[in-house]
């Protein structure tokens, strides 16, 4: 598999054989993502002390940064920089969908909603991965970031609603049962921990830090790949675009070196800051 | 009236003090002829001096030598000399110190708290070791120091004390009706706390700590804590279990609601889990913001009533006022919220069991599977690559 070992080498963002990059996000899709983690790290790291605020590290963090005032302070100041990066996320998604009636969000290979071929592509990627069968070949979007997309999508939701209830309590009171309030607190942890877990060990594992794209995987930050990695990754979109002739309207500038530096300075920070975090929460809930 | 007689008082004290003063003077100058001399000493070394300034400005300044020294009648003095016994005249602090904590009169002679006999001032005078405020100073020439705690397994209280809201009143604002250790523990008759007579021996505490704080003890007489103590509950807290007797802080402060919540906690063990799993002891917890509610917030301090005491503060009724004093737009369903609810308790809360219950096998099972998940793909990733690896070596070869 000569052409595999060169998708390989490209997997972490270095040039292409070709020279040629295929763009797979935006420059508005990749900013999404960097308020996406930036806000979820700040939510992550605020709100484990307060989960788990008997543990001497949250004691100590709390003392740290001038304690509970300020924890809750950058909580609710990422909990809102999140809230509107979610609702400008949805309003492109009005926009793109509803009013623009672009073909294909709701639906289709290029779609986030789960079809058929994602059980399909489930059941064959384990297959494989236990020696039954030959990988399965994947779309613009493979079925773990669809799960990655839409467990954040619900997280946000239900997250943000029983926030919301806790911040305004005596407002959601007034048309939420009593007990509500009590179960908010076990809904906003519970689900918290969730996202914290899989984020900080799923998500890091799968998208960065497996062999293939080890340690990082650039294209969310650079929003280009070269084209042997995308063809390796997604021959399906590949394919499609060179049937409909649409490669070359797909393709990107190279990436500069400063920005993959700095792309990687800042990556690393967030997967040593979710990792570190990933870690104190097992400590905490195993002691 | 009152400054008549006290007037008349001086009057007669002074024409009384003149009149002794005279003898006494003129015996004990003569005993100070030698004594007087700083540098004296007995046979074993030990000084035999008085300062005769200081002595005669004393309250046993009128006194004559031979009224304590007694066995002394002239020169050259016998060889053996008795010890001084105050309580010949003192004979009603003699009669206290009997039985107390300081009775054996070797270990503590009455001049280890009141100073040099001969120099001693009445307790009403600012130089005198046992005047309000010099009190702690002298008890904590013994009690602050870490031999009694090797010598009596007492700890050392001075510090605690001189840190705490009495000893802060005391030191930092001179204030004489502070506490000191006579107002709780006495004077001679200092019991153990474990001698049911003593102040302060747990059932008595509320009484003791009430001679000052009596709308606080009257408060709490009436809660439920003051009932349980006063029907002989010996489990019943009292004022220090929850302020601590010496290093009492004021409660208000950040520190004392820092770390007050887990007091209540020894005994209501079941309120206090369930108080930790909500959102007022997490924060609470962290510092920084000690606003958020603690026990007594809502229950009350002292005159702790049940909840179905309409007086109770967290009796249904009055849940709107009191949750509203920190909740601002509490209503009735807001108070709905349970403070103390617990999601293991599928009885008691059943729908917090089940969100909690539904909750836990979403987080168990996802992160089962994508667990179970990613491994598998890593190891299925490394094992192609090592493959890849090997067929690459040997085309190269």
């Amino acid at each position: 598999m000569p052409d595999l070992e060169k998708a390989v080498a490209g997997g972490n963002g270095s040039a292409a054989e070709s020279g040629r990059y295929i763009r797979r996000f935006t420059s508005a899709q990749r900013w999404m993502h960097g308020v996406l983690f930036s806000s979820f790290l700040g939510l992550a790291a605020t709100g484990l002390p307060m989960r788990f605020s008997q543990s001497f590290w949250a004691r100590k963090f709390a003392a740290g940064v001038g304690g509970f005032g300020a924890i809750i302070f950058f909580h609710k100041l990422c909990a809102l920089v999140l809230t509107v990066a979610f609702l400008i996320h949805l309003k492109n998604i009005f926009q793109r969908g509803i009013v623009n009636r672009e073909k294909g969000i709701f639906w289709g290979p290029n779609s986030m909603v789960a079809n058929w071929k994602d059980v399909k592509d489930l059941i064959g990627h384990l297959r494989w991965f236990v020696g039954l069968g030959k990988r399965p070949t994947f779309g613009r979007y493979a079925y773990w970031e669809k799960f990655d997309y839409w467990a954040v999508f619900w997280g946000m939701i239900i997250i943000g609603f029983s926030g919301y209830a806790m911040w305004f309590a005596p407002f959601f009171a007034r048309f939420l049962p009593g007990w509500a309030l009590n179960a908010v607190l076990v809904v906003h942890s519970e689900e918290g921990l969730l996202a914290i877990l899989f984020i900080f060990s799923i998500h890091f594992v799968n998208t960065h830090l497996r062999p293939d794209t080890f340690p990082m995987d650039m294209v969310i930050f650079t929003g280009v790949e070269s084209e042997e990695e995308f063809k390796h990754k997604r021959p399906e979109e590949f394919d499609a675009l060179v049937k409909a002739g649409k490669l070359e309207s797909r393709l990107g500038p190279a990436p500069a070196t400063w920005w993959i530096n700095f792309a990687r300075v800042i990556g690393f920070t967030a997967i040593l800051i979710g990792l570190t975090l990933l870690v104190l929460t097992l400590s905490a809930y195993f002691t | 009236m009152k400054n008549v007689s006290l007037i008349i008082a001086v009057i007669a004290l002074g024409a009384f003090a003149a009149g002794t003063a005279h003898i006494g003077a003129q015996s004990s100058s003569e005993c100070l002829t030698c004594h007087g001399d700083a540098s004296m000493q007995d046979s074993s070394g030990h000084s035999i001096a008085v300062d005769g300034d200081k002595f005669h400005g004393s309250i046993h300044g009128p006194l004559e030598c031979t009224n304590c020294h007694a066995d002394i009648k002239g020169y050259p003095h016998p060889d053996k000399i008795a010890a001084v016994q105050c309580e010949t005249c003192h004979a009603d602090e003699a009669k206290g110190l009997v039985g107390s904590v300081h009775a054996d009169g070797k270990e503590h002679p009455c001049t280890s708290c009141h100073g040099n006999a001969h120099e001693i001032q009445p307790k009403t005078d600012p130089r005198s070791a046992v005047y309000p405020l010099n009190v702690p100073k002298t008890c904590g020439n013994c009690h602050g120091t870490e031999g009694m705690a090797k010598k009596h397994g007492l700890a050392s209280v001075y510090p605690l004390y001189m840190d705490s809201i009495h000893g802060f009143a005391l030191s930092k604002e001179g204030l004489l009706v502070a506490a000191n250790c006579n107002s709780c523990h006495g004077s001679h008759h200092i019991l153990s706390r474990k001698d049911p007579e003593s102040p302060t021996y747990r059932s008595n505490v509320p009484a003791t700590c009430g001679k000052c704080h009596a709308g606080i003890e009257t408060d709490y007489m009436t809660g439920i804590h003051g009932k349980a103590v006063a029907a002989g509950n010996k489990n019943a807290p009292v004022c220090s279990d929850c302020h601590t007797a010496h290093a009492i802080e004021q409660p208000t402060a950040d520190a004392f609601r820092m770390q007050s919540t887990p007091i209540c906690g020894n005994c209501h063990k079941e309120k206090f889990s369930t108080y930790r799993d909500t959102f007022h002891s997490q924060l609470g917890s962290l510092g920084g913001y000690v606003e958020t509610a603690r026990c007594w917030d809502c229950h009350g301090a002292h005159g702790i009533l049940p909840a179905s005491d309409p007086r109770s503060p967290v009796a249904p009724a009055n849940l709107v006022a009191t949750c509203g004093r920190c909740h601002a737009g509490a209503n009735a369903s807001f108070v709905q919220y349970q403070p103390h609810a617990n999601a293991h308790n599928r009885k008691l809360n059943p729908a917090l069991y089940y969100i909690g219950l539904f909750m836990n096998l979403l987080l168990v099972s996802v992160l089962t599977f994508f667990l179970i998940h990613t491994i598998l793909w890593l190891i299925r990733q490394r094992l192609e690559q090592v493959k890849r690896k090997s067929t690459e070596g040997g085309n190269n070869a």
